[in-house]
């Protein structure tokens, strides 16, 4: 049985936005951790996280050259930074929503996680 | 030192360009020791500091209503007086966006700062062409933005310049280039393109520029703020973060470094972070200048605070700018009160629902519960409501609306305050907040319409 861990130990990102759109970067802590985060991470698992922000569109942009997936959720914010009514209208705060998504990681590569075990 | 602005026979040395400031208000220490490290390095040098995000214009633009003396970057002076003599002296050219709603006006203040620092007044270029306020633009934009700009009372209308305008200035020998809205990575793609010769349809170099640009505009960002999460991702000095500086090479490829001394830290992963920000398509980012595709990318960690980005490459710009329009869009109110010690939860949530049946029929209200659920969460509250009632013993409640209707939006600030004696016990520290609101409406212009150029401070022009 594999344990699962969260993602921000194999991974980290930033949050950016622009009108009633949201960007996170997903950014693998090592290039072997990689191919785990695009394989488990998917479009659907990322919507129902995100699912009480009703995105109308979840894509994921896949950049192999620097371990990194660019996750863009369409009408996430509430309208955005001119209609939102959260403390964080720009929505700054969702990459650690999304880095909490479980990652089943085997026991060879986990010593290339960060941080410490949960 | 001396920028080699011309074509020179040989290619010229590696242009730095150093950046100040990422939005408007930022830290105002933060150029000087950019300055130093560019003037120690003896090299071609540019300071750049980028302080207007999206709505930055439009609150420039009211506060030159109320002034017309005003409307550029308020902390203009706190920014420029430590540096302005050292990089006067050394040839390091200043470009910047700050001159907001404001341009002219900024440049003016920027040749008295020049004069009270005992200083020669410098070679100031001002970008125009920006401002599509005016009503030679007003059908345009009606047409281009559609139905939903009738009837708005317009605050600011904005196109996005790209490099060209700042290029041509530097070309002409302009010390110091003062804009109003270009985008963010043209402030770096403008010098470049002057340093080096680019043409304008010198994709590559063009697009390699921008993200050099791109990587800069957040200033700290890409050193280390932003960034650090203890235990985890620690970042030393943050107190003193140093603020990055881009040397790019003839070719546009950039290694991205900061002050030597300084805090902060430039590695891959602070890189990758910054370069990823705020970038839907990686294989289009679009500027004015170019579009930008960096899905084969490679960022390379150097060592010693340098990274290297290249792989970077450049498709033709499109035929269209993009313009903000904004305007006046009503009013926000907030409240906030606090509960503590035993069942504080249950009367923060209490007090909620009292605002809930006190204010109904305004529109839709948000809670929060500060120390429980209050970020996450959407306006519609389905967070918060799948959040189980707990047990906390330190909560804040905070309620906020909108209401075009300034006193509809007061009830609520008057409701918040009422909790004090109407509300649950022991509730305190009641702050509330009413605040006129803007609204933001995009839309792609042709460029033809928009006619970017420089001029010379002419001090002799009234405002």
């Amino acid at each position: 049985m594999i344990d699962t861990v969260p993602l921000w130990r194999a991974a980290h990102g930033r949050t950016g936005d622009k009108g009633n759109r949201s960007n996170i970067s997903v950014i693998a802590w090592h290039p072997a951790l990689y191919p785990l985060i695009v394989e488990q991470i998917t479009d659907a698992v990322i919507a129902a996280q995100f699912g009480h922000r009703r995105p109308s569109r979840v894509q994921r942009h896949l950049l192999p050259n620097l371990h990194a997936m660019n996750v863009v959720l369409d009408d996430v914010l509430d309208g955005g930074v001119n209609d939102a009514l959260n403390l964080d209208s720009h929505g700054k705060a969702l990459s650690f929503l999304l880095l909490e998504l479980p990652l089943a990681v085997p026991p060879a590569l986990r010593p290339l996680l960060r941080g410490p075990a949960a | 030192m001396r920028a080699a602005y011309s074509r020179a026979m040989s290619s010229p040395a590696p242009l730095l360009i150093g950046c100040a400031a990422g939005f408007s208000g930022d830290r105002t220490d933060a150029a000087g020791p950019v300055v130093q490290a560019l003037v120690a390095s003896g090299r071609p040098a540019v300071l750049i500091f980028e302080t207007l995000a999206e709505r930055t214009l439009a609150l420039a633009q009211l506060a030159r209503r109320a002034d017309p003396q005003a409307g550029y970057e308020p902390l203009l002076v706190e920014m420029l007086a430590p540096v302005l003599a050292a990089c006067l002296r050394h040839g390091a050219r200043i470009v910047s966006n700050f001159g907001a709603a404001n341009p002219a006006g900024a440049a003016r203040r920027i040749a008295a700062l020049a004069r009270e620092l005992g200083l020669p007044v410098p070679r100031i270029a001002v970008i125009h062409g920006d401002d599509v306020s005016g009503p030679e633009h007003r059908a345009l934009l009606l047409d281009r933005v559609g139905p939903a700009l009738e009837g708005r009372a317009i605050v600011s209308a904005n196109a996005y310049l790209g490099a060209e305008a700042i290029a041509d200035a530097l070309r002409a020998g302009a010390q110091i280039v003062v804009a109003g809205r270009v985008a963010d990575p043209s402030l770096a793609v403008g010098p470049a393109m002057a340093h080096y010769g680019w043409a304008a349809d010198d994709w590559d170099r063009l697009a390699r520029a921008t993200m050099a640009g791109h990587l800069l505009e957040c200033g700290a960002q890409v050193t280390g703020g932003y960034y650090a999460d203890p235990g985890l991702k620690d970042v030393p000095g943050l107190a003193r973060l140093g603020y990055p500086i881009a040397e790019i090479d003839a070719d546009g490829h950039c290694t991205i470094g900061k002050p030597a001394g300084s805090g902060g830290c430039v590695d891959e992963h602070t890189v990758k972070e910054q370069l990823l920000y705020e970038v839907h398509d990686p294989a289009a980012y679009l500027t004015p200048d170019v579009v930008a595709d960096i899905t084969a990318a490679q960022v390379q960690d150097l060592g010693a605070d340098r990274v290297r980005l290249s792989g970077v490459r450049g498709h033709a710009r499109t035929a269209t700018l993009k313009a903000n329009v904004c305007f006046e869009s009503g009013w926000l109110a907030e409240g906030e009160i606090s509960y503590a010690g035993p069942r504080a939860e249950a009367r923060a949530r209490l007090a909620a629902e009292i605002l809930r049946q006190r204010l109904a029929g305004l529109g839709p209200l948000r809670a929060d519960l500060i120390g429980v659920a209050s970020v996450f969460g959407d306006d519609a509250g389905r967070w918060l409501h799948a959040t189980p009632a707990g047990d906390a013993q330190d909560v804040r409640l905070r309620v906020a609306l909108r209401h075009v209707e300034r006193a509809s939006a007061e009830r609520l600030t008057r409701e918040v305050t009422a909790l004090y004696t109407c509300g649950p016990a022991g509730g305190g520290g009641v702050r509330t907040a009413l605040k006129p609101t803007l609204g933001t409406l995009s839309c792609l212009l042709p460029r033809e319409a928009v006619a970017a150029r420089f001029s010379w401070l002419d001090e002799r022009t009234a405002p």
